[in-house]
């Protein structure tokens, strides 16, 4: 590498990268509408759920997400609906999206007592409903059974059952689904008002009064009641002066509010024209309520929202962490060709690609801390963000270093992996839930919280270091004594930093315990965790310096380090105890005992006499590591 | 001597038990599924040995270090080592930062456990307390209420009751028979009477025992009956819950106050937590449960309580919630929780004399990890730019 460059080798790294550059800006561009209704425009609105404020897009996309599993719906032409026409398909047109196939069933009882094919996985909302009440039936009685202890049938039907119900609530979010044209049913709604609640009281005082009006208004009323539970989003903003600015509500009990004020809010009128001219297929007609509700929430002070809509909905359409995974892998692949003899312009491209990859997870990471206005960690999907790009910066810093690949390797490797366990984790539904009271406080979240995560990630890098070391040096013959050296040098400095940081955000922590509940140490599992992995990290530092240990115990016990610091941040979860016990995860569960198997058949890989590795087997007389 | 020093002082004792440590942590982890916490921190962290016992046999033998033992060990480690084998150098600096920092931490904590003390006030909005609770431990009182204008009260600590049939103190002029106690127990109707069967301990984090006890009162001249007492009876929230449940099957004098009389003095028996009584009162203004708009999940917990101190002539409002605990006169009170009906407090009073040790253990290991790895990464880099150069 250190050969001077010349000629298309110099400039071909560089290329590749400026392609996947082109790549990801592309992607900065809005969606183009695919239709003639402004639906992008459409799902930029903003909506009160979870406790906070986000666009029509990101309701839409969770709401796929729990239900399909995926944020868009596969059609049979190979095309894609995405989230939001598919939303606003479910509330306007329900009959058509009855028909898609979207609720992902996976247990072949369930599908059984469904009388679904068990070839498909995906099957339409009509398809389920003629066996319906029998799953319902099931679910009352798996609800009472604990999460933990379900079988995988159980799980099935208490997924569907939630999915069922969520769809319910969809379609019942912005009008009764069974209101055809709920424009004319408001209309006819603001004329019996008076003429209804004159009977009211008129029967109250026990006068004569118009049994039909009342009767009429009492209808209503109930239709309004029920469409008040099964709102979804809270999608009508607090018009009033008086109210606070967080008191949205949804449409049925806007709408039993009106009774009272005997005003309809104008959202309530802007949806359901928006609604109606979806159903007719008339874009003018549904393009411009839209547009003037648009103007109506300018009007009216919601900028803010407004703005928190689009912008969520920009970083939705974005996808920075599905993007970051694809760049990592590109640089991993190269990085691992680079070594096995390809020409060493391959491992500069992977270094650039990387870099990009990384630059590309910044971003998404700031735009999410911007869009909470929080620190970077505040749930468990949000570590793996963090713990990957602690990863990638330290692997980035050593390949610079040490210009020999590895570092680019194993960022590329750890990136890659965090971000594929991140997405896994945000098919749990909103990312960005509103935190309970303990966690809510930035101080905390910025300090200890990140000093830890930092010391996973580097715990992490550390442990997947030694693994190149173990690989290399058992199946290649590249592990040399210049490139084990260096690779013993980056495991120690790496464990150095996670000591550092592990301990401190430790201690932290303690001290953030102390302030919230008075007890700086209390044992609570995640504390265990933390502490095992600050007490592995001097392990590994003191039997270095008493001579226990020489570069393969340095490595061995790197890569044991990986089942600690796993341990910690996912097995302890897993507990069902303890204050810091946040979701259990079923699927986790089984990948984490894939995990601690794989570590430590490498441990054990790492403990083979010298004489099975193919590095140390053929150069006799080397200066052989010993353990 | 000299041998018995390089044990103490080598660093192959620091990884062995750094070792067992990691493995200490881990099982005693695992073992708060089964036993929850505060049981599993007795066992595994707050001892000298784990013990094994087999099924039946009546004795135990030692097969694994505790936590104290393994801290201990530790610590003495550290302390010989600086002893014996390091030298004072600049170049050490950051070691040695850092391990006083760590006997810090290792004194402190176990200052924390054997000093600090923790209990709870409860408060209605609008009432007020000057004693807060041991949720732990409860005690028998004898209460003299003769007097219109105060009590007398004579409490008898819980563990006295597992260990002794009679009780006599000289202020009372009768002998309390303990006739039988449950650590843990559980109500039920019997005939029309109220009846207390011990039950298996609660071992869930936030479970806890009741208990009650069967006591008869002696004079000279005889019995004065015999009284089923128990915090089922005392606590305002427990003796809602059996009386909602039980309250048709017994008569309601069942629920009242165990009253005699000896010597023309009224007394009364009752079960309850051990008070910390304080000179001064705290009084709940406000209790408020902010929700995620929306939502039922908390946004925050708080408390606007009145602290008043006739002695010092201190009477003004404090605001106590989540993160932002109230430090007075050596104790925290923390937001420890709420009535179920948002209506009252629950206060986290915490006596740990000890607190600060934490903090300033973690500024002397943060500087000294940096100093020592930094000076490393620096010398490193030099290192490696002298050779590319």
């Amino acid at each position: 590498m250190n050969k001077p460059v010349s000629g298309w080798t110099r400039w071909l790294p560089w290329g590749i990268t400026l392609l996947l550059v082109v790549w990801v800006l592309a992607s900065l561009r809005p969606a183009r509408e695919t239709s003639d209704f402004h639906l992008r425009d459409f799902g930029q609105l903003p909506v009160l759920l979870n406790g906070r404020i986000q666009p029509m897009d990101s309701v839409a996309r969770n709401s796929l997400l729990l239900i399909r599993g995926k944020q868009s719906v596969a059609l049979e032409d190979n095309k894609t609906l995405a989230a939001t026409p598919w939303l606003i398909e479910l509330m306007a047109k329900p009959e058509d999206a009855d028909q898609r196939k979207i609720f992902r069933i996976d247990n072949i009882e369930l599908k059984g007592l469904l009388k679904l094919g068990e070839d498909e996985k995906h099957f339409s909302f009509n398809e389920i409903k003629n066996n319906w009440e029998e799953v319902e039936k099931q679910a009352k009685r798996v609800d009472k059974i604990e999460a933990q202890i379900r079988t995988p049938y159980e799980k099935g039907v208490a997924k569907l059952n939630f999915s069922i119900g969520l769809y319910f609530r969809l379609k019942n979010s912005l009008r009764p689904e069974n209101a055809s044209d709920f424009q004319l049913e408001l209309e006819s709604f603001q004329a019996q008002i008076k003429p209804g609640l004159a009977a009211l009281q008129k029967s109250q005082a026990k006068e004569e009064y118009n049994e039909d009006d009342l009767q009429k208004v009492i209808t209503f009323f109930r239709r309004y009641e029920t469409l008040s539970k099964t709102g979804y989003p809270l999608v009508v903003p607090p018009a009033n002066a008086g109210l606070s600015r967080d008191d949205w509500r949804t449409v049925g009990a806007s709408l039993m509010e009106s009774m009272r004020s005997d005003s309809i809010q104008p959202a309530v009128h802007h949806y359901a024209a928006m609604l109606t001219a979806y159903g007719k297929n008339d874009a003018p007609a549904f393009n411009k309520s839209l547009a003037s509700y648009q103007s109506w929430l300018t009007q009216n002070q919601f900028t803010a929202a407004i703005s928190k809509g689009s912008r969520e909905s920009f970083f939705n359409h974005y996808q920075p962490f599905i993007k970051s995974i694809a760049l990592y892998l590109i640089a991993f692949l190269l990085g691992c060709a680079s070594w096995f003899g390809l020409a060493p312009w391959v491992n500069r491209a992977a270094f650039k690609i990387l870099a990009l990859a990384w630059l590309v997870h910044t971003s998404g990471l700031l735009f999410r801390m911007i869009l909470e206005g929080r620190p970077p960690v505040t749930n468990l999907y949000s570590s793996a963000i963090f713990v990957g790009w602690g990863s990638v910066i330290l692997g980035l810093f050593l390949e610079r270093l040490y210009k020999d690949g590895i570092g680019t390797v194993v960022a590329g490797f750890v990136g890659f992996i965090t971000l594929v366990i991140a997405h896994n984790l945000s098919l749990d539904g909103d990312t960005m839930q509103m935190l309970v009271a303990v966690l809510d406080t930035n101080f905390w979240l910025a300090t200890h919280v990140v000093v830890v995560t930092l010391g996973y990630a580097a715990t992490y890098l550390a442990g997947f270091l030694a693994i190149v070391y173990v690989v290399r040096g058992v199946f290649t013959r590249g592990l040399t004594p210049a490139i084990s050296k260096s690779l013993s040098r980056m495991v120690y400095g790496i464990v150095c930093f996670a000591t550092l940081f592990s301990f401190v955000g430790t201690v932290l922590g303690g001290i953030w315990a102390d302030q919230s509940w008075g007890r700086f140490w209390g044992w609570d599992p995640k504390e265990n965790g933390a502490l095992m992995i600050v007490i592995w990290m001097a392990t590994i530092l003191h039997a270095r310096w008493g001579g226990l240990i020489r570069e393969r115990g340095l490595m061995v016990m790197a890569i044991f380090g990986n089942i600690v610091t796993s341990f910690s941040w996912f097995g302890v979860n897993m507990l069902g105890v303890g204050l810091h016990n946040y979701g259990f995860m079923d699927q986790a569960f089984k990948w984490l005992m894939i995990f601690d198997a794989t570590q430590l058949l490498l441990l054990g890989l790492g403990l083979l006499p010298l004489r099975y590795w193919k590095s140390f087997a053929s150069t006799t007389k080397a200066p052989a590591p010993t353990p | 001597m000299r041998l018995i020093l390089l044990f103490f002082s080598s660093l192959r004792l620091t990884v062995g038990c750094l070792i067992l440590s990691l493995g200490l942590v881990f099982i005693g982890t695992l073992a708060q599924v089964k036993i929850g916490l505060y049981l599993a921190q007795e066992i595994y962290f707050q001892s000298l040995f784990l013990y094994w016992s087999p099924t039946g046999g009546d004795f135990k033998i030692p097969v694994y270090p505790g936590g104290y033992l393994l801290g201990a060990v530790l610590l003495v480690n550290l302390i010989t080592a600086h002893a014996v084998r390091f030298k004072f150098s600049r170049k050490k600096l950051g070691i040695f930062v850092i391990h006083a920092g760590l006997i810090l931490l290792f004194v402190g904590q176990f200052a924390t456990e054997t000093l600090s003390t923790e209990s709870f006030m409860a408060i209605g909005e609008g009432g007020s307390k000057n004693y807060s609770e041991n949720a732990r431990k409860s005690e028998l009182v004898v209460i003299d209420i003769t007097e219109p204008t105060h009590d007398n009260v004579v409490a008898i600590p819980e563990s006295l009751l597992g260990r002794r049939s009679e009780v006599t103190h000289s202020v009372l002029p009768f002998t309390l028979k303990i006739q039988s106690y449950n650590i843990n127990s559980q109500p039920s109707a019997d005939d029309g009477k109220l009846n207390f069967s011990t039950t298996p301990l609660a071992t869930k984090m936030n479970d806890r025992n009741i208990p009650s006890t069967r006591v008869e009162v002696m004079t000279k001249s005889g019995s004065k009956g015999v009284f089923d007492i128990s915090n089922w009876l005392t606590e305002e929230n427990l003796a809602a819950d059996i009386r909602r449940v039980l309250g048709e099957k017994v008569p309601a004098s069942a629920f009242l106050p165990a009253s005699f009389q000896v010597d023309g003095h009224t007394y009364q028996l009752a079960m309850r937590p051990v008070r910390y009584y304080k000179p001064y009162t705290v009084e709940l203004i406000a209790f408020a449960h902010d929700r995620y708009a929306g939502t039922d999940t908390a946004k925050n917990f708080s408390s606007q309580v009145r602290l008043i101190h006739p002695q010092t002539g201190e009477d003004r409002e404090v605001k106590i919630f989540m993160n932002n605990p109230l430090r007075y006169q050596g104790e925290t009170y923390y937001q420890g929780g709420f009535f179920p009906g948002d209506d009252g407090t629950i206060l986290q009073v915490v006596r740990n004399p000890s607190w600060l040790t934490p903090y300033l253990s973690c500024i002397l290991v943060s500087a000294g990890l940096l100093i020592q790895f930094l000076s490393h990464l620096i010398a490193f880099l030099k290192k490696q730019r002298t050779a590319t150069a």
